[in-house]
């Protein structure tokens, strides 16, 4: 790597399902303390993009190095423990229990690690970890909705909450697949301004987003994608200005 | 100071404790205040504790947990003719190779999950049925069953000088535990099992399998490896399986193959759904009720029946003795297939929704006219 800032490089990426190539030739390079975005028009190849990153899919050719660590071949709970969390497209939440245990149970796994026969200790007597998933809730203002079945959410609090699940692990790169997709547009801004103070702490962020204010509101750099290629790359300026993506994405979508 | 219980878990452990050991009392205007038929609701009360924690807490369903149960037994019989008549070393030497049992068709069962995880413990235990039954005849003593004989080695006892005793039964400490000691006993372990199993629950351990429930993907990708959480769940509750095999063995020193059978392993599953999926005590009383009934029903017969419709003229008395004797007597499984078929499709939650139901009545006609606030709270 030519960049010591990169932080996650995904190198010669290709992933095909069947004859389908959803992603072919991918060459990212993700800097440190950065907020990168990835546009492009339904069916690009974002959500793959992100789930080969994840180890939710393995790549067909080419492997992803995420701080000197090649991730691919990796299960997901290990390439979490490494410090990478994901918001996804549709929220994966854990719809039987309450908000405030949605929140604590990744605060858990960033303390206990992976796995941890802790049987005998009273989820009552987790004081310092229900404060801080308090504390998280606070932050995205679902404070008053911690005693809630997470299932029972509206769409846009479900996401807020699965934000909130991510961010209290303190994750050094956070993947956000659409994150505010569903939500009003108070609560888009409130949670821009919640992934700009993020920004502020260093946290790298990488996020998939149609919503064209939230990505210039939000990003340093934006890659732009169709169909399965990255077609242009630079800062927020760059890819306006640029000629195929107005003819890909910007001009035809909206 | 860390909180050791709230005061709810502590309410209902108190609770729980005082129904168990007050039952030969207040069952036995039910005709059931005997201890053959109380030791048998304590042990199916363990088994169902013990398999909530899997299917309920986890939501695997195993289809196999009779196996744990058979081997307990044999386990459990085997220390009394190789050890010691004495009940404690029996249940810990069942307890530790029910366990381990658990441990290596658990790793097995668990690379799946679904029905594809319930078909697996379901062969594995049906295999454990067939080896039992004729296979491992040298261990299991196959169709007869595993018994006490007079010429039982029984070394410990023989090295503290008590090689002769009559007829050999099962003690503890010298006192024998055929009636009310026998219950007694067991109930100490229900109680046991009921307090661990509401430890577990209350545990960031137990969180985690309520999660694995709710979503494993999401567990997957929070960080959690949720293989060992799950393993850690099922060879618990083969544990508290074999204890309660164990217990059996106590109570009634024979140990047969057909306890492994699939219908057993089935009973357990009726028992927590009938009382209440991953509630803590709706296990129990599902266990309960079931083996109420088992010894009320299948001891009827046409002569009582006769006798009960007698009242009806003579014709319809006979046709209703008809229709009913198929319910009764080796026919009352019919009569719990009925049963469990209404309670699924009005009361999905078990018994314990029902009672939360009529709970929630009563605490609306209470407080009539005050705003009857939604319930947000998860119940635990
Ligand atoms: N698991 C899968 N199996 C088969 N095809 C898939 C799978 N996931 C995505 N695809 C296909 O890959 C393409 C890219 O999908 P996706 O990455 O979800 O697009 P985007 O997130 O950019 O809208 C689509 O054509 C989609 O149908
Ligand atoms: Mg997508």
């Amino acid at each position: 790597m030519a960049n010591p800032n990169v932080v996650l490089h995904v190198a010669d990426v290709h992933k095909r399902f069947g004859g389908l190539h959803a992603l072919s030739d991918i060459d990212l390079q993700i800097e440190e303390g950065k907020t990168h975005a990835i546009i492009g028009p339904n069916g690009a190849g974002k959500s793959t993009l992100l789930n080969v990153i994840i180890g939710k899919l393995a790549p067909s050719s080419g492997q992803v190095v995420f701080d000197g660590n090649v991730l691919t071949g990796k299960k997901p709970y290990q390439i979490n423990q490494l410090g990478i969390a994901r918001v996804f497209q549709t929220p994966e939440i854990f719809a039987d229990l309450s908000v405030l245990h949605n929140v604590m149970i990744p605060a858990l796994a960033k303390r206990d690690g992976m796995f941890t026969l802790n049987m005998m200790r009273s989820l009552e007597s987790e004081t310092g970890i229900r404060a801080e998933a308090e504390h998280m809730l606070e932050d995205v203002g679902m404070l008053n909705r911690r005693g809630m079945l997470a299932g029972s959410l509206s769409r846009g609090d479900k996401r807020r909450m699965e934000l909130a699940m991510c961010l209290i692990q303190h994750p050094r790169l956070l993947l956000l697949d659409e994150p505010t997709a569903g939500m009003s547009r108070h609560d888009t801004n409130t949670t821009i301004e919640l992934l700009k103070k993020i920004k502020a702490r260093g946290m790298t962020k990488v996020i998939i987003e149609h919503d064209m204010h939230v990505v210039f509101s939000l990003a340093d750099k934006i890659s732009v994608l169709a169909q399965g290629r990255i077609i242009a790359d630079g800062t927020p300026d760059q890819v306006r200005g640029n000629p195929k993506v107005q003819e890909a994405y910007l001009g035809g979508a909206h | 100071m860390p909180k050791f219980m709230s005061r709810n878990d502590l309410l209902l452990f108190a609770g729980f404790s005082l129904v168990v050991l007050a039952m030969p009392i207040w069952l036995a205007p039910f005709g059931a205040g005997y201890p053959d038929l109380l030791q048998r609701f304590m042990i199916f009360g363990i088994f169902a504790v013990g398999f909530n924690i899997l299917f309920g807490l986890t939501g695997y369903l195993s289809f196999g947990h009779a196996a744990f149960f058979g081997v307990g037994s044999y386990a459990a019989v085997w220390s009394f003719k190789l050890l010691t008549l004495d009940a404690i070393p029996a249940m810990i030497f069942a307890v530790v190779i029910s366990g381990l049992f658990a441990l290596v068709i658990g790793f097995l069962c668990l690379r799946r999950s679904g029905i594809y995880f319930s078909i697996l413990t379901l062969a594995f235990a049906q295999m454990s049925y067939n080896l039992a039954y004729s296979v491992l005849t040298p261990i299991t003593n196959g169709e007869t069953g595993l018994q006490l004989t007079l010429n039982d080695p029984r070394v410990l006892d023989a090295a503290v000088g008590q090689g002769f005793v009559g007829q050999p039964v099962p003690n503890l400490l010298g006192q024998q535990l055929s009636g009310y000691a026998g219950f007694y006993f067991c109930a100490s372990f229900l109680i046991l099992g009921f307090f661990i199993a509401q430890r577990i629950a209350g545990s960031p351990f137990g969180m985690m399998l309520k999660a694995i429930k709710s979503n494993q993907t999401r567990m997957q990708f929070t960080g959690f490896n949720t293989r060992p959480y799950a393993l850690s769940a099922f060879v618990i509750s083969g544990m508290y399986a074999g204890l309660a095999g164990a217990l059996l063995a106590v109570t009634d020193p024979l140990a047969g193959a057909e306890r492994m059978q699939w219908t057993a392993s089935g009973e357990v599953v009726l028992m927590t759904i009938l009382g209440g999926v991953g509630t803590l005590v709706g296990p129990v009383i599902g266990a309960w009720i079931i083996k109420y009934f088992e010894n009320i029903l299948s001891a009827l017969n046409d002569n009582i029946l006769a006798r009960f419709w007698s009242f009806l003229p003579e014709g319809v008395a006979d046709v209703l003795v008809k229709v009913t004797s198929k319910f009764v007597g080796d026919g009352w499984h019919l009569t719990l297939g009925l049963a469990f078929v209404i309670v699924v499709i009005f009361l999905p939650g078990g018994i314990m929704e029902g009672v939360r139901r009529v709970a929630a009545l009563f605490r609306r006609s209470g407080s009539s006219g005050a705003k009857t606030a939604p319930q947000t709270q998860p119940a635990e």
